[in-house]
């Protein structure tokens, strides 16, 4: 590891209140959940931070409520959790989907939603899925909770509204129409982090989200618009060009990741079932 | 620090935040779980932490105290798994082999090859022995089973 351990500073947290009185006295601090992302930096010596805040022990912030038509996920709900809930298999099936897609079993065993929220990659699988389904995410601080809209919640390239006297609690999720549809293409079918990844609901108002096309995952208002109101699967998709705006990275080229959003667009419109399908 | 390891009460005097892989490995003495990528890609140093399998390499010391560790010397070197990975030649150089069998040993009783496969995508052979992998965890799944 590139990282002397010996310089890290760490405090644990017994309770949701106690950790936000440390982020308000002690901030800033990075919070350690399931750490597959934190520890990914730590061994590459890349972390700046240098002081963290384990909440990996806080219960409260676990588990899967079904809420009306919707569900609340607690803040460290893992992704093995969320792929084997009864309630998101019956709500929200890409959401288990697209959590089956996240790294091996191991990672899936630690790595939580809200972690994959916090880190904010623009490639991370669960986040179009939060996109389409206009979840809402709870922050709390020793003041109170605010209730943020998930796209709304990013203001950049791994940059959210936070402050740093915040922690992520919960993830609301509100009812989703039938109709969903995800898909991941990386390198290879397991184990990849997403050259494109997407979810989409073929509804009378279509709703559909890309990662990995711009600095943060993006919904697409304007190709939304144009399928809602009729436009040729041709012209949505020179709506898309225009509304994405990928990169040439080590994972692909930004010309490879148009050709596939384009192909993804016309394939989940046009009803193909090579994506997870789901019509509940 | 306190936590259960391989049956018997471990205590561990390392940084809370060192790595749980550096900790077996340096100061508990166990070398059976390895190192390959130190980022949770390749599954070489899988180890069971309350029954589930974790990446040790991005787990840190202070989120195991109070749990029970199961890493390889754990399954004492005649489990069915181990065994079949002998006499099959599912193990080539070696070094995927302990994260191999630990991530194997979370399988349910009787998987489809489909599910072995499945559950072992997080672990790579770099000697790419994935065929006789899956043939030794398939083999010992189902004699575990009859």
């Amino acid at each position: 590891m590139r990282t002397a351990v010996s310089a890290l500073d760490l405090r644990k947290a017994s309770s949701v209140d106690e950790a936000l009185a440390i982020l308000r006295d002690d901030a800033p601090r990075t919070p350690l959940a399931g750490c597959t992302d934190v520890y990914v930096s730590l061994n590459f010596g890349t972390l700046s931070g240098a002081r963290f805040l384990d909440i990996w022990g806080l219960d409260e912030l676990r588990g899967i409520t079904a809420v009306d038509g919707g569900m609340r996920v607690g803040a460290l709900t893992t992704h093995t959790e969320l792929a084997r809930s009864p309630i998101v298999a019956e709500r929200l099936p890409i959401l288990a989907a697209a959590c089956r897609e996240v790294g091996g079993v191991q990672i899936q065993n630690r790595g939580t939603l809200a972690g994959n929220v916090a880190n904010g990659s623009p490639a991370g699988d669960t986040l179009p899925v939060l996109a389409i389904a206009d979840a809402v995410i709870l922050l709390r601080s020793a003041e109170g909770e605010r209730r943020v809209p998930f796209n709304g919640f990013y203001t950049g390239y791994r940059a959210t509204v936070m402050r740093p006297d915040e922690l992520i609690v919960a993830i609301e999720i509100p009812p989703v129409p039938a109709g969903q549809w995800f898909r991941k293409v990386g390198t290879r079918a397991a184990q990849a982090i997403s050259k494109v990844v997407v979810a989409a609901v073929k509804d009378r108002q279509p709703r559909i989200s890309f990662g990995s096309v711009a600095a943060t995952v993006v919904r697409l208002p304007r190709t939304e618009a144009a399928l809602a109101g009729g436009a040729p699967i041709e012209e949505a998709q020179r709506v898309l060009m225009d509304e994405i705006t990928p990169i040439d990275d080590i994972r692909s080229t930004a010309d490879y990741r148009r050709r596939v959003c384009a192909n993804l667009l016309a394939r989940w419109w046009n009803g193909a079932s090579d994506g997870t399908e789901v019509s509940r | 620090m306190r936590f259960t390891l391989n049956g018997a009460q471990a205590d561990v005097q390392s940084h809370p935040m060192a790595r749980l892989l550096d900790v077996l490995r340096e100061e508990c003495g166990l070398t059976g779980t390895k190192e390959g990528c130190g980022e949770g890609e390749c599954g070489a140093c899988t180890v069971l932490v309350d029954g589930e399998a974790v990446c040790s390499c991005l787990v840190p010391l202070a989120q195991v105290e109070g749990t029970e560790v199961t890493t390889i010397e754990g399954l004492g070197g005649d489990h069915p798994l181990q065994r079949a990975f002998c006499d099959l030649g599912g193990a080539q150089c070696g070094i995927c082999t302990p994260g191999m069998i630990m991530t194997a040993i979370t399988l349910g009783p009787e998987p489809t090859i489909d599910e072995v496969r499945t559950r072992l995508a997080g672990n790579l052979c770099r000697c790419t022995g994935y065929e006789a992998i899956y043939r030794a965890v398939f083999q010992a799944t189902h004699l575990e089973a009859s």
